[in-house]
């Protein structure tokens, strides 16, 4: 009889999850925009057995990550969301020793040995700058969707500096430059290289070693990819499923969870 | 139906050392409320001041860093520091200095009452920060300052000619208080209250240093609470005497195989930082409850003087942790992490103290790679409320937490 686990990250913006098989294989995935304290993590664990075929009983294990993860009652455990990205990571790209994980309200940058297992992080400060909220305001003064964003850079030749590090004074700059008749693409494009400069800073005092690869949701953006790569002047790993790393090692960790208990 | 029944605490043994230390505490606050009462002239004074100056004068200090500390431990920081901001002080300087300055303007603290000060005694080798605050007392209500200026320490020893310099400047400010005061200086007196100062010094590190025990004799944050005494009164008697008990607790916890933590020590960590006094359950908590012991950190230790003559003094006061290089203070962290076992390192990025802060990030991660431990930082504020989220800080802990765990597995 086959065996399922589940993983899900809830987030501060969204929620994402994933079921395993006992082969560690990724069954289904399905994903929310709507983070912790809304619906979002019911309609996701209801949304991947509907579409899985599978009944709640035939999900052995539950690990919960995220920032909603200790309020998540359908969990058997809950583990930190910087082990998660840790352990996705490490199942989608062995090689990667160094994981840049902006998700909608922190940045993170996690240390892997070659086990996959994080020796040390960094988190970005008090501040929101250098997340995905920053993004989403900015695209919001731009009347653009965030997923607009990667495309809107890349019709810029050049970037426009976003000198200020605060989202509230950058709001700001940004709506004067649209008032002086700013050029849209290559706002963005600064706006892009901020995020990535801000998170290059955390990266180079935590230390990067090669590979590198980035996870969370502004992962998708390949203008951050973009802009990053040229801020650290190393090539950056990407996977179609870098806003479901969470969740994914939140279900490898269920996936262990199971294992160990049947070889005891 | 059924009845609640209240947990009834048992009556604190008047014979331990908390108790002791409590008294202390508390006492050192009435005893300057009663002189002032009885119209005798009443100081503020900086924590790292050198205490054996009014002590021998025999004169009655409050210390402002204590008064805040208490005043947001029990929830009237943000109070406090609004209306200082009220008053047009930027929330970007020191909480302790806007709960201090918005205290000295009239507002009410409940919390933690202390009378108005006549003079007050600021050194710098804390922070600078310390010198505008106190300016701005002297200013605000009209009395003198005294000033001591320490300066930065770029070498691991004090020199002849800082030490002279702090000499005159202790000498100086000993005759400014006999003219303000009109009590006189005696070095008899002196050497006991260096000798009192000595003792108390000696118990309190030795009893910090039974860390080095597995499992820790005490809960780390029994010096949090403990170590107001050695800022308040380290210079006093009954606070040699009790420091003693506290040592021979601990030791006694050790010999017996009790602790002070509650629960089983499963990991030991190092905390960089002051404490975030207005979540101090919540920061106490987030530890406890994942079986992490915070068994040593420098700010307790800073606080004991150990020192053979006047001229050795000034060199323990140019000594403390914030006056002296970076590769020093690393380095005596890095002792304090090794003799300790410690397995992590836990850093306040307190946002009040930006010179704190400011060298923390380098200097962590010097600590971490000489001691091959993870170094995990969380922001917070030393009074200021609204400069920590709970949701962050547990992400943080949870993460050190499970970097720990890996790291015992893998042995």
């Amino acid at each position: 009889m086959s065996t399922y686990v589940m993983g899900m990250d809830i987030g501060s913006t969204t929620s994402k999850g994933v079921i395993l098989n006992e082969k560690r294989e990724i069954v289904k995935t399905f994903l929310v925009h709507a983070g912790t304290g809304t619906s979002g993590p019911q309609q996701v664990r209801e949304g991947l057995l509907k579409e899985s075929g599978l009944e709640a009983e035939d999900i052995l294990y539950t690990v919960a990550t995220g920032y909603g993860r200790k309020t998540y009652e359908g969990a058997d455990a809950q583990v930190s969301e910087l082990s998660c990205h840790g352990k996705g990571t490490h199942f989608l790209f062995p090689e990667v020793r160094t994981v840049i994980d902006i998700g909608g309200q922190d940045a993170k940058v996690l240390k892997l040995d070659a086990q996959g297992r994080m020796s040390n992080f960094l988190m970005n400060d008090k501040c929101a700058a250098g997340t995905g909220r920053f993004l989403e305001v900015m695209a919001n003064i731009l009347q653009l969707q965030v997923s607009d964003l990667e495309k809107e850079a890349a019709k810029a030749e050049e970037a426009l500096k976003i000198s200020s590090t605060c989202t509230v004074f950058a709001e700001s700059e940004v709506i004067s430059q649209l008032a002086s008749g700013a050029d849209t693409p290559a706002l963005v494009k600064g706006i892009c290289r901020s995020v990535a400069s801000r998170t290059a800073a955390l990266a180079r005092r935590i230390g990067v070693e090669e590979k590198v690869c980035m996870s969370g949701g502004v992962a998708n953006n390949g203008g951050v990819r973009q802009a990053l790569e040229e801020e650290l002047g190393v090539a950056i790993l990407y996977s179609p499923l870098a806003q479901l790393t969470g969740a994914l090692g939140a279900a490898l960790f269920a996936a262990d969870k199971v294992g160990s208990k049947e070889e005891s | 139906m059924s009845e609640e029944v209240k947990k009834q605490r048992p009556a604190p043994d008047p014979n331990s050392a908390k108790y002791k230390l409590n008294m202390i505490a508390k006492k050192a606050y009435e005893d300057v409320a009663e002189a002032k009462a009885r119209g005798e002239l009443v100081g503020w004074c900086s924590s790292n001041f050198p205490v054996e100056i009014p002590e021998t004068l025999g004169l009655y200090v409050c210390y402002p860093e204590n008064q805040a500390a208490a005043i947001a431990a029990r929830g009237g920081g943000e109070r406090l520091c609004s209306i200082a901001e009220g008053q047009g002080y930027s929330n970007d300087i020191c909480a302790y200095a806007r709960v201090s300055l918005a205290y000295a303007g009239g507002a009410e603290a409940p919390e933690q009452p202390m009378p108005l000060p006549d003079y007050v005694l600021c050194c710098n080798n804390i922070c600078n920060c310390m010198i505008k605050w106190y300016e701005n007392l002297a200013r605000e209500l009209n009395i003198p300052m005294i000033m001591i200026d320490i300066p930065f320490n770029p070498d691991y020893e004090v020199g002849d000619a800082e030490v002279a310099y702090i000499r005159s400047q202790f000498l100086d400010a000993i005759k400014q208080l006999e003219e303000i005061t009109g009590k006189k200086w005696d070095w008899d007196r002196y050497e006991e209250v260096r000798e009192i100062s000595g003792r108390t010094s000696r118990a309190w590190l030795e009893a910090t240093a039974t860390a080095r025990y597995t499992p820790s004799p005490f809960n780390g944050f029994d010096l949090l609470n403990h170590m107001a005494v050695m800022v308040t009164a380290r210079g006093k008697k009954e606070a040699a005497e009790a420091m003693e008990t506290l040592l021979k607790e601990y030791e006694e916890n050790h010999e017996k195989g009790v602790s002070t933590y509650r629960g089983e020590e499963k990991y030991r960590i190092m905390f960089e930082g002051i404490a975030c006094w207005p979540w101090l359950r919540v920061t106490a908590h987030g530890l406890r409850d994942r079986g992490i012991n915070m068994v040593t950190t420098i700010y307790a230790d800073a606080f004991g003087f150990i020192y053979k003559d006047f001229d050795d003094m000034c060199r323990a006061y140019a000594k403390v942790p914030n006056a002296i290089n970076l590769e020093y203070a690393r380095d005596k962290r890095t002792k304090l992490c090794k003799d300790n076992h410690v397995e992590g390192l836990l850093v306040h990025t307190n946002r009040s103290c930006k010179l704190w802060s400011g060298f923390m990030y380098e200097m962590s991660r010097q600590i971490g790679e000489e001691c091959n431990i993870p170094v995990v930082s969380f922001d917070g504020d030393q009074a200021d409320p609204r400069n920590f989220s709970e949701a962050q800080y547990d992400t943080r802990v949870q993460g050190l937490t499970e970097i720990m765990q890996s790291n015992k597995e893998a042995l």
